[in-house]
């Protein structure tokens, strides 16, 4: 089940620096949201706070307010454990974990929240497999340790193991950024399916793969959001001037 | 050109003279282990390492009780040291800022400086002078504590090289930090800690002052932890600058007998490394 994310007002200091300065924006449920912007402009933090990895790091200090569904995620009794298995991440350099098998690598998570066990399990980590569209490469070798796959295989990986737990929400950060250009189609369609049942939010450096696979796109300069709206509509007709350098290589 | 020749002979003189050092490193183990080969293989026999040693001129004595002592002690310094070093350096994995993890850090590499001496002398005033008994357990827990700077050192170490992707990635999936603790990254770094004990255990095996204040000796089999118990280094030194010239061959079997171990010892842990490395 997709849900909705709602982002408001969020700014994000980290120490004495602040990173997001009053933040607003709407990922729908089944769309896929696309955060574009220079290098350091925030994105990836904007990403970490809706599923609240910046919690491991000291000196962070968030204000404002995120829900995903209906719950409101950034209160201090949020159960953040069953926040993170129901808004999954994938990361910028494919990181499976390299002393587990294909297999392991797929079934921790589901085993971890015991989510299935013995015959189910086996049948979890096919069905995700075949979703990240990685079965056929893998059926084979699923023994062997996750580290020896290629790196858009690592990556695919990385889905089906963020899939096994079942999450309603997907942030990618840069999920192509050490891909090949065939790789990098692959895990484009891959999303494209993903956003018939996800909630996908990703951060992109690629300006076309943000208009091939977003529904909307969302600028962000200097830890501010510029402007947000309907990808198909902001490269053509930028609302902001800044948007506009920034879509044509005119910045950064 | 003579501005050639100069800067030949400039790149070639330090390249020698750290050859030459490498190779006097080298050459002092060697010079040690052939010399200890030579005096003390004829001593080893079977019943050598299985029998109680013997009066000065009854022949046939042997470090049975002294080998077994020695066994004990650095199992139980082991015991002691392994869990809490471990544990220690998962505290200082998780919160490397806090304060606490500054001092433990800053104790640990003093600790590791104190000369084995002085912690035999603590260990021996707080536990000997107040029980009134040398021990096997005494010897133990000093041995512990000779270990486990290096224990709580090299597994920080090998726990920091565990990369925050990993533990990322398990946090994102939903896992706790307790979870990704135990399942991930304690796992990943075992063979590096495994390393770690090991040479850890090897230097504790070789420590004389603190078995020799805290378990002294014994010329019986030790029954229980509460008793003075022998040990390989001890022996030695007791036979050693003994004017008696079977104890000295003894003394020289007994040094080859626990060099060997040593040498196993960091054998196997450079053996642990090269397969990690082939693996990862």
């Amino acid at each position: 089940m997709a849900l909705d994310v709602r982002i408001e007002n969020l700014s994000f200091w980290f120490g004495r620096q602040q990173v997001l300065n009053n933040v607003s924006l709407f990922a729908r449920r089944k769309e896929v949201t696309a955060l574009i912007g220079p290098s350091g402009c925030g994105k990836t933090t904007l990403l970490r706070c809706i599923n609240r990895l910046y919690d491991l790091y000291a000196g962070a200090r968030i204000a404002g307010r995120i829900t995903v569904g209906a719950e409101s995620i950034l209160d201090a009794g949020t159960d953040r454990v069953e926040l993170r298995r129901r808004v999954g991440m994938i990361f910028q350099k494919p990181n499976p974990f390299p002393h587990l098998s294909v297999f392991e690598n797929v079934a921790g998570g589901p085993r971890l929240h015991g989510l299935a066990h013995g015959r189910a399990l086996q049948e979890r980590v096919e069905a995700c497999l075949r979703k990240a569209a990685l079965w056929e490469e893998v059926k084979d070798c699923l023994d062997r340790p996750g580290a020896l796959l290629s790196g858009g295989q690592q990556q695919r990986l990385c889905i089906a193991r963020a899939l096994a737990v079942e999450p309603e929400v997907f942030l990618m950060d840069e999920p192509c950024a050490s891909l090949d250009p065939i790789s990098t189609m692959r895990i484009e369609e891959l999303i494209k399916e993903l956003q018939e049942e996800y909630t996908v939010v990703i951060v992109t450096h690629n300006m076309q793969q943000a208009a091939r696979i977003s529904r909307q796109t969302a600028f962000v300069l200097n830890g501010e959001l510029v402007e947000a709206g309907p990808t198909a509509e902001l490269f053509v007709r930028a609302g902001d001037s800044r948007t506009e350098a920034y879509l044509t290589g005119k910045m950064g | 050109m003579p501005d050639k020749k100069w800067r030949q002979i400039k790149s070639i003189v330090p390249e020698a003279v750290c050859c030459l050092s490498a190779l006097l490193a080298i050459t002092v183990l060697f010079l040690i282990l052939y010399y200890i080969f030579l005096r003390g293989a004829g001593v080893i026999t079977p019943s050598f390492l299985t029998a109680l040693p013997t009066p000065v001129g009854v022949p046939g004595g042997g470090i049975g009780n002294a080998l077994l002592g020695s066994l004990v002690m650095v199992a139980l310094g082991a015991l002691l040291a392994v869990p809490c070093g471990v544990a220690a350096a998962v505290y200082l994995d998780q919160n490397p800022q806090s304060s606490l993890a500054a001092a433990t850090r800053f104790a640990a590499r003093v600790l590791s400086g104190v000369p084995s001496l002085i912690i035999g002398l603590f260990v021996f005033t707080l536990l000997v002078l107040r029980t009134g008994r040398y021990s096997a357990l005494a010897g133990g827990i000093a041995l512990a504590v000779m270990m486990l700077p290096v224990i709580v050192l090299t597994a920080e170490e090998m726990l920091r090289l565990v990369p925050n992707s990993w533990r990322e990635a398990s946090l994102a999936l939903g896992a706790s930090k307790k979870q990704t603790v135990l399942r991930l990254v304690l796992p990943a770094a075992a063979a590096g800690i495994a390393v770690g004990v090991m040479l850890a255990v090897a230097l504790a095996a070789g420590q004389t002052a603190p078995v020799l204040l805290t378990a002294l000796s014994s010329v019986f089999w030790p029954e229980n932890l509460l008793q003075p118990t022998a040990s390989l280094p001890v022996l030695i030194y007791t036979y050693a600058i003994s004017p008696f010239t079977d104890w000295q061959q003894q003394a020289w079997g007994a040094a080859l007998v626990l060099v060997v171990m040593v040498l196993l010892l960091n054998m196997t842990a450079q053996l642990f490394i090269a397969v990690r490395n082939r693996r990862g």
